[in-house]
């Protein structure tokens, strides 16, 4: 439905369940995609799995630098760049008053900031090509806030903020910049949960179960498309109908 | 008129859609030539590409004028 074919797309935590189910969606939709992330070896498994097209790019999201070089490393590789997608995110949960700086700062670091870097490092190459499409993952806690995610929620509230403002920057130009707020999703992570805790999470939402990674990866897969063009600055909330918002 | 400020003037006239006598010496591409903070951004991006020059942000920022403009580059390339 949605084809892609000639765009190249940046996925920073490809490595992830969700990063990968986006990074097959935009491949699929006929994007070369540049594979981001810290661990080299899920990514390279990815890239086998893709076959042309598909690129590996390490990078650690922490390292200010590394960040900064990254859309560079992506165009030379590419050959372009035009979908930015941000997905990458570290949680440190801690109960708020046992916050450490170093819990704060660092998922800020990682979520946020090289959001940041990322999104003002691809400004140049779309504003030179008249088309881009930033899509930035939020999370339904940014919206809702959460007990112990006092950093995280930060994060990813931040996040709709900064894409927001940036959408307005940048909306003549033809770059959208939009956000998407995932509930729960099913992923590695959530598959450590046991049943009890599975039921109870279950219960709180509408559709009565969890999100698959595909169902975010088709979110973005519209946001990055020809057809998404006067969709921007929006928050996209794909979580089964926990927070109707 | 110098070759480097007819390129200058030609991509003003052109990024900015203005008239070609509005572009003097003094003319300020916010003020008077009825550009935004973006398109002075684009004019910078433009400028590097077309003198293949880089232009770091802090001088960018002095260059408010066609004037400003011609003089950088001058002195750059």
């Amino acid at each position: 439905m949605f084809d892609l074919t000639g765009k190249c797309a940046l996925v920073t935590g490809a490595s992830g369940g969700i990063g990968g189910a986006i990074a097959k969606a935009l491949h699929d939709a006929g994007a070369t995609v540049g594979l981001s992330g810290t661990r080299v070896e899920p990514l390279e498994a990815l890239a086998a799995e893709l076959g042309e097209r598909a690129h590996v790019l390490p990078c650690n999201l922490s390292d200010a630098e590394a960040v900064d070089a990254l859309p560079k490393l992506a165009i030379a590789a590419m050959g372009g760049l035009d979908i930015l997608v941000n997905n990458a995110g570290i949680t440190r949960d801690q109960i708020f008053m046992r916050m450490s700086d170093d819990e704060w700062q660092s998922v800020l670091d990682v979520n946020l900031t090289s959001a940041m870097r990322l999104c003002r490092g691809v400004m140049r190459p779309m504003m030179k090509a008249r088309w881009g499409r930033i899509i930035n993952i939020s999370s339904i806690v940014g919206a809702t806030g959460n007990p112990g995610q006092v950093n995280y929620a930060a994060a990813k509230a931040g996040m709709v903020g900064m894409t927001k403002s940036i959408a307005y920057e940048v909306a003549s130009r033809g770059i959208t910049a939009n956000a998407v707020a995932p509930g729960f999703i099913a992923t590695a992570m959530t598959e450590k949960l046991t049943d009890d805790q599975k039921e109870k999470i279950n219960a709180q939402i509408p559709a009565a179960r969890m999100g698959t990674p595909e169902e975010i990866a088709a979110a973005v897969l519209y946001l990055a498309s020809p057809e998404a063009g006067y969709v921007t600055g929006t928050t996209l909330h794909v979580n089964g109908g926990m927070a109707m918002l | 008129m110098s070759d480097i400020a007819d390129r200058v003037k030609k991509i003003v006239v052109e990024h900015l859609g203005v008239e070609e006598d509005k572009v003097t010496e003094n003319a300020s591409f916010i003020d008077d030539l009825g550009a935004d903070s973006l398109d002075t951004v684009e004019l910078v991006m433009a400028f590097e590409e077309e003198f293949g020059i880089e232009i770091p942000d802090d001088a960018a920022e002095t260059i408010q004028t066609f004037g400003d403009a011609v003089k950088f580059i001058s002195q750059a390339s």
